[in-house]
């Protein structure tokens, strides 16, 4: 069935008319042209298509339209703000912490959404927290690096 | 490359048929500027080239790249390689910069994209440094010469008064006159092809070559910015999900696709051979799909991965001597003590992050085709056979690429869209679920390694005899001083039928992941028997300097002691020659006793890739390559039964992840002598040796199968 939701994405107020029972990385890929999450297993194992909601990682490759009334997506085309990289984005570049850059939008949401709930993580706890994020060609220790420097430029007052 | 070698990874060098396009008809597509084309010759290799005149086809053999500095001043290099991480995208734009003495940033790399770069064969094989790197150099060289040229005929004084940096031409003797790239182009169209061998700089003269440089497109792809195929956005596009067959092998019977037809806004193909439905939005497609009923005929293959290896064996009908020294005989008779193994590893997936994804748009006179690829002169040639058209009415542009590691070429997917495409007058894309990437993939393929070897009194090695059953040749030549070797290479006779149910092919260091497990577990077998520790019998038996130099490095970078196996430390050593690529790698593991699970706590890997275009780019890719193969060596195999592939997702075909990284030390050799040699395969070729070496020098169990997993190891370690 057809209908009409409101939320937000990237700080945008969006209003959609789409079947109920489409799913948030499809909408995001092809009516509204965020194509920045990427599709990566489509069922949840590979974290490619991670997004947040309401401050939440969420995989979006299988959640509903339905879910998102009313609540605030953020992706990575939005991340940037006025031109500005992200401290997290910025220190991905600084560690070269990503090679083919699939799962780069994936890897970076989800070091957001670790990083809005715990400040300072320590390296075994991003590791806890980034287990499910997979990385094919390999560049783990960076990324963990990444995300311990992005944590200290923010000294624990992520935006 | 020898023959065998040739033989097994032919596929590499299958080349497809493509027209003769000459020099001019490229040139035609260029604005003002100067033009240097150039041939790397990399794919005529002598092999390919026999293949190549057998199949009559013809290959612009004068050229294959080209540098341009436009009339902006901007340098732009054409080559048909893609970037999918292993990052040429950066090292090839620094010998560029480098040589023609321009800023990094000024150069912009166009790859991939067949109508605007000349042909290529295909990004593969740890190459494009090592064969497009230095004519890439000579073109640069011959691009300043003719930029010096212009500005001394510009000012009438000679050339040697000049210099050059940033892109701007100095007059030495009087500094204050000066005239950049962008302003001596300006208006000018001068074409010219490389010939001969202008000078290159010497290594010792260069500030951007050699010096660690970051990626140029982690920007793009932080931001979400950098295009993948299936970012590709056009009007009235349509996603595509074609019908599969539950195994391979197996025949449509039935099909009833009346549910599909009645939804709303979906296309339904339903051809003898392409079933498939297209929508607006790809979960539409998805319902539309899944409403499809089909009985299908399942072809029988008698074999599973539990009696794969017994399958192979018994497959063998062909065999052939890839390299030999002495008389394996004489050898025998010389030996103290001999040994006989049998190492057997298992399919694995190339499961690249991007599954494999294209858009085709069929237009009124040509043809848009975005595809993740590693060889987009082939998706060329299958898109243009199959719509019968002529190559050059095919346009292929290769983005951003998700991985590849080999898997990543043409094939029946690229049929299907092109198909699909010029039936319903739109364009399509179609993207491979995860579950079809699985499905299709061309695994590295199951194998078996037959090794006999012996030592004489003095503990050195006197024979090696080495059988490879059903895997390529590459790296298989010992590494070590030995007076009677032989490698054969043993497979079905062609026409006897398939051999594996499903498509096999090229996995990151063809032949060489399996040839090195073998190699280096039966070195650490003898250095045991002896009761040398790994280490000291290593360095006994190496002739070779260099492949010394490389192993002393790596153990002084680790700084442990090493025992005589088993120490209970964890520590495993391999080395290897991939390619000219020497590399030495250690690991220390820890193995849990009770669960047979490792964990690998730390690796070094030294490695001599002679000189060095990017320091950071190579350790990346070395630091990938054996977090890579921690997954292959421990946890990845296909399971399977028949035609049937059992492994649809991650949840079951486990790779490396996050808490199974272990800390990489990577020890860059200077080498600066030897041109510059692969990087983005070498690494993982030895990583199922150096954790079987580490695993044994745990716990005493010696794995003869890979991948090691925890049941596995378990079971070895209650024979006690």
């Amino acid at each position: 069935m057809v209908k009409m939701y409101d939320f937000f994405v990237n700080d945008k107020p969006i209003k959609l008319k789409v079947e109920e029972e489409r799913i948030l990385l499809w909408v995001l890929r092809t009516e509204l042209k965020l194509t920045g999450t990427k599709y990566g297993c489509g069922e949840g194992f590979c974290g490619a298509c991670t997004v947040l909601v309401n401050n939440e990682p969420v995989r979006s490759c299988h959640f509903l339209m339905n879910e998102t009334d009313g609540k605030k997506i953020l992706t990575i085309d939005g991340l940037r703000k006025n031109g500005k990289l992200h401290p997290l984005q910025q220190a991905f570049v600084k560690h070269d912490a990503l090679q083919c850059g699939y799962c780069t939008s994936g890897m970076i949401l989800n070091a957001y959404g670790l990083l809005l709930k715990n400040p300072q993580p320590t390296r075994t706890e991003i590791i806890q927290e980034m287990e499910d994020n997979l990385c094919r060609c390999g560049s783990y220790n960076r990324i963990v690096d990444a995300i311990q420097t992005a944590s200290r430029e923010m000294k624990g007052g992520v935006k | 490359m020898n023959k065998s070698e040739y033989l097994f990874e032919m596929e590499e060098f299958n080349l497809p048929e493509i027209s003769h396009l000459n020099r001019r008809d490229f040139l035609k597509q260029f604005g003002g500027g100067i033009i240097i084309s150039f041939s790397t010759g990399e794919f005529f290799p002598a092999q390919a080239q026999q293949n190549r005149r057998r199949r009559g086809n013809q290959y612009p053999t004068d050229l294959n790249a080209y540098l341009r500095i436009g009339e902006d001043g901007q340098v732009s290099c054409f080559t048909g390689k893609i970037e999918m991480g292993q990052g040429i995208i950066t090292s090839l734009a620094q010998m560029l910069a480098e040589e023609l003495e321009v800023p990094l940033d000024s150069v912009d790399m166009v790859m991939g994209d067949t109508k605007l770069c000349p042909y290529d064969g295909s990004t593969t094989g740890s190459r494009s440094t090592k064969y497009f790197g230095p004519p890439l150099r000579r073109a640069a060289a011959e691009a300043k010469t003719v930029l010096l040229q212009l500005a001394a005929e510009h000012w009438g004084i000679p050339e040697k008064r000049l210099l050059v940096k940033n892109g701007i031409i100095i007059d030495k003797e009087n500094r204050n006159t000066k005239i950049s790239y962008a302003q001596i182009v300006k208006g000018k169209k001068i074409t010219r092809k490389l010939k001969g061998e202008p000078k290159i700089k010497h290594h010792s003269t260069h500030t951007i070559s050699g010096k660690a440089t970051y990626r140029s497109d982690s920007l793009q792809k932080v931001t979400g910015d950098a295009k993948f195929a299936g970012d590709i956005r056009l009007p009235g596009m349509l996603y595509a999900k074609v019908l599969r067959p539950p195994s391979h092998g197996a025949k449509l019977k039935s099909v009833d696709v009346t549910a599909a037809q009645n939804m709303k806004g979906t296309k339904v193909i339903n051809e003898s051979d392409l079933v498939a439905v297209l929508h607006e939005n790809p979960e539409q497609a998805e319902i539309a799909l899944n409403s499809i009923k089909a009985e299908w005929i399942e072809k029988e293959y008698n074999v599973d991965n539990k009696t794969i290896f017994e399958h192979l064996q018994k497959s063998v009908s062909l065999s052939n001597v890839s390299a030999e020294n002495g008389n394996l005989d004489d050898g025998k008779k010389l030996a103290a003590k001999s040994f006989e193994s049998i190492y057997l590893n298992h399919y694995v997936a190339h499961s690249p992050s991007e599954p494999y994804t294209l858009v085709v748009d069929v237009g009124t006179n040509e043809v848009n085709v975005w595809a993740s690829t590693q060889a987009p002169f082939r998706v060329r040639s299958t898109v243009a056979g199959t719509l019968n058209l002529p190559v050059e009415k095919v346009r292929v542009i290769t983005p951003f690429v998700g991985c590849g590691f080999g898997g990543k070429k043409s094939g029946q997917q690229v049929e299907e869209a092109a198909r699909l495409s010029k039936l319903t007058r739109r364009p399509v894309q179609l993207a491979w679920t995860r579950k079809e990437e699985f499905f299709y993939d061309a695994f590295r393929p199951a194998a078996v390694i037959k090794m006999k070897s012996g030592l004489n009194k003095s503990g050195k090695i006197i024979y090696w005899d080495f059988e490879i059953i059903f895997t390529g040749s590459r790296s298989s030549t010992p590494i070590y001083n030995i007076p009677h070797y032989r490698v054969t290479s043993s497979r079905s006779k062609r026409g006897s039928g398939p051999v594996h149910p499903f498509n096999t092919g090229a996995w990151r260091g063809p032949g060489s992941n399996t040839n090195v497990f073998a190699m280096e577990s039966q070195t650490d077998i003898m250095a045991q028997t002896v009761g040398m520790d790994p280490l000291s019998f290593r360095l006994k038996n190496l002739a070779d300097e260099r492949m010394k130099r490389v192993l002393k490095a790596a153990a002084d970078k680790f700084d442990r002691s090493f025992s005589k196996g088993p120490s209970g430390k964890g520590y495993g050593i391999a080395c290897t020659d991939y390619l000219n690529t020497y590399l030495a790698t250690i690991a220390e593991v820890k193995v849990d006793k009770k669960t047979g699970e490792v964990k690998v706590e730390r690796i070094v890997c030294a490695q001599d890739m002679g000189e060095i275009i990017n320091p950071q780019g190579a350790t990346i890719q070395i630091e990938g390559g054996l977090t890579m193969g921690i997954g292959s060596a421990l946890t990845e195999e296909i399971q399977f039964k028949g035609g049937k592939v059992l492994d649809e997702n991650f949840d079951t075909y486990e790779i490396t992840k996050f808490s199974s990284a272990p800390k990489i030390d990577v020890v860059l050799i200077d080498n600066p002598e030897l041109a510059p040699q692969g990087c983005g395969e070498p690494a993982i070729t030895t990583t199922g040796a150096v954790i079987a070496n580490a695993i044994y020098d745990a716990v005493g169990v010696r794995m003869f199968e890979l991948p090691m997993t925890p049941e596995k190891i378990l079971k070895e370690l209650k024979k006690g």
